[in-house]
């Protein structure tokens, strides 16, 4: 063995692994003997005003407006079925979202320390397939030209940063996910065999040209074999491929879990694979596992899609019913910045609403809706504000800081975008997907919890990794996602509801992530997309299709 | 009982082999030259061990308590040895006397172990069956230290941690013959109490040991340190040595005033020399002010705007007077203004909102790109900003590290210059403290080397210039990737190739 003069000096291989001795644990145990309370806030989506919704006694509308389309949800897919319709030349539409700020669950917020994200923080290259996406980027100048290849030249400030992953296992952090320390020669043996696997089937194609493994997942090949996956878990897949590494496993459900906030047991083989084998995006200036990202997130793009609307964007304004009606739509809204009743009579409408929602919305239509096949994942995310950096031994702080052994997911950094060298304080966004409980259990327990418990959750998950954190944690905002990202179980995404709910009803059309099995930002934007071109369609205007 | 006091024999052993081993490596780590540091230890300690047996001879009653106390004394001494010694190596005017008194103390004191043992079993055994038994036992002991010291204590638990695990050993044998031989020792209460003080202290500083190494300065530095100051981006050790003045940012030397002229005229001149007539001046580093002090040998500078992260650095290269006398006072010169600041975010705020201004030479004097931090300043996007900042006669200069250590690092900053769009002209120096040095300047038209050098310089005249420019086909130019935010490939080079040169 070679010793290095650091370790010469302090030692540190097994002493700290152990951490039985270490200063840290010790601290933390004191610490627990009088658990601090930290500055803070809950944040999360509107439940009081969502509740509305369940009553039945709509009050009267005090009066009625008028609007060519109404996009009800100004998340990501109704900002984008609103901006695909100004660019046809609609512009007298109306943009309604029932929280604070637009952006649902890509959301973000800003504190004297950094702007930090709720939900959404990143997306990935941009695939081929994803045409809508990728001219919303060059609009926005993610992506700025073309290089002699043609592959897309992507703005340099907005990649993400270097390091980007690190894994805290045995007391020290590696760099990347896949557990590294330890393997044994099978474990690496099945970490290649995966990988290639998963590699090849990245660039293979089905008989119909398509790719196997798409985004837009609908972009996806449409060969039988493959699509049979959908019925198998994760889990199941992985066994009948003698994918037993512990490890592998390991990493694999952590895959499924940040993605689908659901365990690979429950996630289904089809989904599973095409977290590994879709994302093939090409740049001029970046790695193909390159993302682009955000102090907050994709709270950016919500602010850049948001901007042109103007006043058309009304929040704070819940939609309560839509009823469609001879060449148009009726959509009774509640209006709480004056809370009045409002009815909205247009010509068409967009549902950019999650399905279990819209199907509230259209209660005699609720059969056709059949939101009981959608099945939703809670989710609980904490921004943590500290006044020093986390640092920890081996690999250095990234972007994206997961530990093995810990429940949530870890946390990103919103300061790894800065340019400067040494940030002195920042905020640590922890995700935590409620996957340990079936949906509903985790969601009932979730939003039972105080602001209090939920910030001792978070402060004893990071402290734990992070003793020398102790009193430097400033506050801790929380946020809980009650419905946050569809579950892709099996049978979901090849199945017939969701190829049901795709389905105009008239002049009412629906976009949301849901409709593609998984809560992807290209997801949603390209259903808000398609969803704005059927109105387009349905009031006889002519556009070329961004599809 | 006899047993017991055999199983001590085994851990005294042990123990006393242990002290030595830390104390020869200690010396030898701190002090330099090996072989002298460990036969010149082993030798005082074998020494002192023999003086401790003598004094034995003055123990005459309660043998036990003696041998208790005794116990107590190696551990807390034996056991802090460590911690001690490297804390209070910067802090002290003879380090070689103190190391020497400690490495005495333990040595009589371990002396006197064995044969107030030997005493104490005497009447246990018969004296050929003691004498085989306990010398037996003390040489197997000292067997297992010797392997166990390099193979396990020190890759796992460095010096600092085993020094003090051994010390609670000593105590807890004192302890054990305490609860065992309760009625036969006198003051057993008073014995068992300050066993206890100095197995927590002990215990203490096994827990504490990073936070008590974390002083020692002298774990990382030779010389004298002379001023050591932790701000909040860096630790600044200054140290001094036979008149040799360096400076160790993050225990990273950035200069040694014996031959900083050879890096700094090197830095400087060819850049400045080059330029028409160069009036405005940009310094992105170089808070120790040695680099503006060849700068404002040109009388036509008429303007210097220094970045430097730390105010700190600026500040003491400003005051302390021995730190002036190097620099020559450039940093209290008027054409100057210090800018405080991160470089990167200054000049993207610089130039999104003030349009930035042209400077006439930028010098890029920051410390190597040993991490992710560092590297932004290395990085295609901050050297396209660079760019948006000069004109067409313009001259940039980075310093780049080894081209002779680091080639595909060193080059690596010219293919990012390249990529930027400069055009680029690599040179080298040689700076003993260094080793072979890089530089990298950065044009917008082809570098064309300059005819004169100011008069005065040590190092610098058209002769060394020319030879600078030439490349040894060792460290030739290499296609490299090119560093980037996303992807900072020159921070993994400069660690692949540094690390097989330094052991750190
Ligand atoms: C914690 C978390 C992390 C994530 N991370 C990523 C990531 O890194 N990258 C990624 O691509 N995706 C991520 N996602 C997925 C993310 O959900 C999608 O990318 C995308 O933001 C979904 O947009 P959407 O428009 O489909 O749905 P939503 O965001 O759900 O938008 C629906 C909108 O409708 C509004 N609304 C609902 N009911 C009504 C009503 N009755 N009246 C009016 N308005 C109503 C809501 O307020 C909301 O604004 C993450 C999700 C979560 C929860």
């Amino acid at each position: 063995m070679k010793i290095t003069r650091g370790q010469f000096i302090k030692g540190g291989l097994a002493a700290s692994a152990t951490g039985l001795f270490s200063l840290g644990s010790l601290r933390s145990r004191l610490n627990a003997a009088e658990p601090p309370t930290y500055p803070g806030k809950m944040i999360g989506a509107s439940h009081q005003l969502g509740h509305l919704l369940r009553q039945s006694n709509l009050s009267r509308a005090s009066d009625e407006l008028r609007a060519r389309v109404v996009v009800v949800g100004g998340g990501i897919a109704g900002l984008g079925a609103a901006r695909r319709l100004m660019r046809a030349g609609i512009e007298d539409i109306l943009v309604l979202d029932l929280e604070e700020e637009p952006g649902g669950n890509a959301r973000s917020g800003v504190n004297e320390t950094s702007a930090y994200p709720w939900g959404a923080h990143y997306v990935p290259l941009l695939t081929e397939e994803a045409r809508a996406v990728r001219r919303l980027f060059e609009d926005l100048g993610i992506i700025t030209g073309k290089d002699a290849r043609g592959l897309p030249i992507y703005d340099e400030y907005m990649l993400g940063f270097e390091p980007k992953e690190r894994l805290f296992r045995f007391g020290r952090w590696q760099e990347g996910l896949v557990p590294a320390i330890g393997t044994t020669p099978e474990d690496e043996a099945q970490y290649r065999r995966f990988f290639s696997l998963m590699n090849e089937l990245k660039t293979q194609c089905g008989s119909d040209g398509r790719r196997l493994f798409a985004i837009p997942v609908d972009e996806s090949s449409t060969d039988p074999h493959w699509r049979a996956l959908d019925m198998l878990s994760m889990e199941q897949w992985m066994g009948r491929e003698g994918f037993t590494s512990d490890l592998l496993r390991w990493y694999v459900n952590y895959a499924c879990r940040d993605d689908y906030g659901t365990v690979f047991s429950e996630t289904s083989a089809w989904a599973g694979i095409h977290y590994f084998a879709s994302r093939n995006g090409q740049a001029a200036n970046a790695e193909s596992d390159d993302v682009v990202t955000w102090p907050q997130g994709n709270g950016w793009l919500v602010a850049r899609m948001a901007e042109p609307l103007g006043p058309r964007l009304r929040t704070r304004c819940l939609a309560m019913r839509v009823a469609v009606a001879d060449g148009g739509v009726i959509v009774d809204v509640w209006d709480a910045n004056e809370s009045v009743a409002r009815m909205i009579r247009a010509e068409a409408a967009i549902l950019a609403t999650p399905r279990f929602i819209s199907a509230r919305l259209l209660p005699n239509a609720i059969e056709r809706m059949d939101p009981s096949s959608f099945s939703y994942a809670p989710w609980a995310v904490a921004n943590i504000t500290l006044d020093a950096m986390p640092e920890g031994k081996g690999a250095p702080l990234s972007w994206d800081n997961v530990a093995f052994d810990s429940p949530t997911l870890g946390y990103v950094v919103a300061t790894s975008q800065e340019l400067g060298m040494k940030p002195l304080s920042t905020v640590l966004t922890a995700y935590w997907p409620l996957s340990h409980k079936t949906p509903s259990e985790a969601r009932q327990d979730a939003l039972g919890r105080s602001l209090d418990e939920w910030q001792r959750i978070f402060a004893d998950d990071l402290l734990n990794i992070h003793p020398e954190l102790s009193g430097h944690i400033r506050s801790i905002d929380v946020c809980v996602w009650g419905h946050a990202m569809i579950r892709p179980v099996p049978g979901f995404i090849w199945g017939e509801a969701r190829q049901r709910a795709r389905e105009p009803l008239g002049r009412l059309a629906f976009a949301h992530s849901d409709l593609g099995g998984i809560s992807l930002f290209e997801e949603a934007y390209t259903h808000g997309v398609r969803a704005a071109e059927h109105v387009l369609t349905q009031l006889s205007v002519n556009y070329d299709s961004e599809l | 009982m006899a047993p017991l006091l055999l199983v001590s024999v085994f851990v005294i052993a042990t123990c006393g082999l242990i002290y030595e081993l830390i104390a020869g490596t200690l010396a030898s780590y701190l002090l330099g030259d090996s072989v002298t540091q460990f036969s010149t230890i082993i030798g005082c300690y074998l020494f002192a061990m023999g003086i401790g047996s003598w004094l034995s001879r003055y123990v005459n009653k309660n043998l036990l308590g003696v041998f208790v106390e005794v116990e107590i004394l190696i551990g807390l001494i034996g056991g802090s040895s460590a911690a001690l010694l490297f804390v209070l190596f910067e802090h002290i005017y003879s380090f070689h006397f103190l190391l020497y008194f400690v490495v005495t103390v333990i040595g009589v004191l371990v002396g006197l172990e064995i044969p107030l043992l030997l005493r104490i079993l005497e009447s246990r055994f018969e004296f050929k069956d003691l004498v085989s038994k306990v010398f037996s036992l003390d040489y197997v002991g000292a067997l297992f230290a010797s392997v166990l010291f390099p193979l396990v204590l020190i890759p796992y638990l460095g010096l600092v941690r085993t020094s003090f695990s051994f010390g609670m050993g000593n105590v807890l044998v004192a302890f054990w013959m305490l609860l065992m031989m309760r009625e036969r020792i006198p003051g057993y209460r008073w014995h068992l109490g300050t066993a206890a003080i100095v197995l927590a202290l002990l215990s203490a500083g096994f827990v504490y040991s990073e936070r008590i190494m974390s002083f020692a300065e002298a774990s990382t530095y030779p010389g004298k340190v002379i001023l050591s100051e932790s701000t909040p981006y860096q630790r600044i050790v200054i140290t001094e040595q036979s008149g040799d003045v360096r400076l160790f940012l993050n225990a990273n030397l950035q200069f040694s005033s014996v031959d900083e002229y050879r890096y700094h005229e090197a830095l400087v001149h060819p850049a400045l020399s080059a330029h028409p007539s160069p009036r405005n001046v940009l310094i992105i580093g170089g808070g120790d002010g040695l680099a503006l002090r060849e700068v404002l040998k040109y009388p036509s500078v008429a303007k210097v705007t220094m970045v430097d992260l730390d105010p700190e650095m600026t500040r003491l290269f400003s005051t302390n007077a021995l730190l002036t006398a190097l620099n020559g006072q450039s940093l209290l010169s008027k054409k100057l203004t210090i800018i405080n600041k991160d470089a990167f975010t200054w000049l993207k705020e610089q130039r999104d909102n003030a349009g930035g201004g042209i400077y006439d030479i930028i010098l890029i004097d920051v410390p190597d790109p040993s991490n992710f931090s560092i590297g932004k300043l290395y990085t295609v996007t901050f050297y396209k900003l660079l760019r948006s900042v000069t004109d067409e006669d313009s001259i940039v200069v980075v310093q780049s590290t080894s081209p002779l250590v680091a080639r595909k690092s060193f080059w690596c900053v010219t293919n990012t210059l390249k990529a930027a769009g400069f055009e680029t002209a690599a040179y080298h120096a040689f700076v003993p403290s260094f080793g072979e040095w890089g530089f990298t300047i950065a044009t917008n038209k082809p570098y064309a080397s300059p005819k004169s050098y100011p008069s005065g310089l040590k190092y610098l005249n058209v002769e060394t210039a020319d030879d600078m420019f030439h490349f040894a086909p060792d460290m030739a130019w290499v296609e490299t990737k090119i560093q980037r935010l996303d992807d900072q490939a020159l921070i993994h080079y400069f660690d692949e190739e540094w690390s097989k040169y330094l052991i750190y």
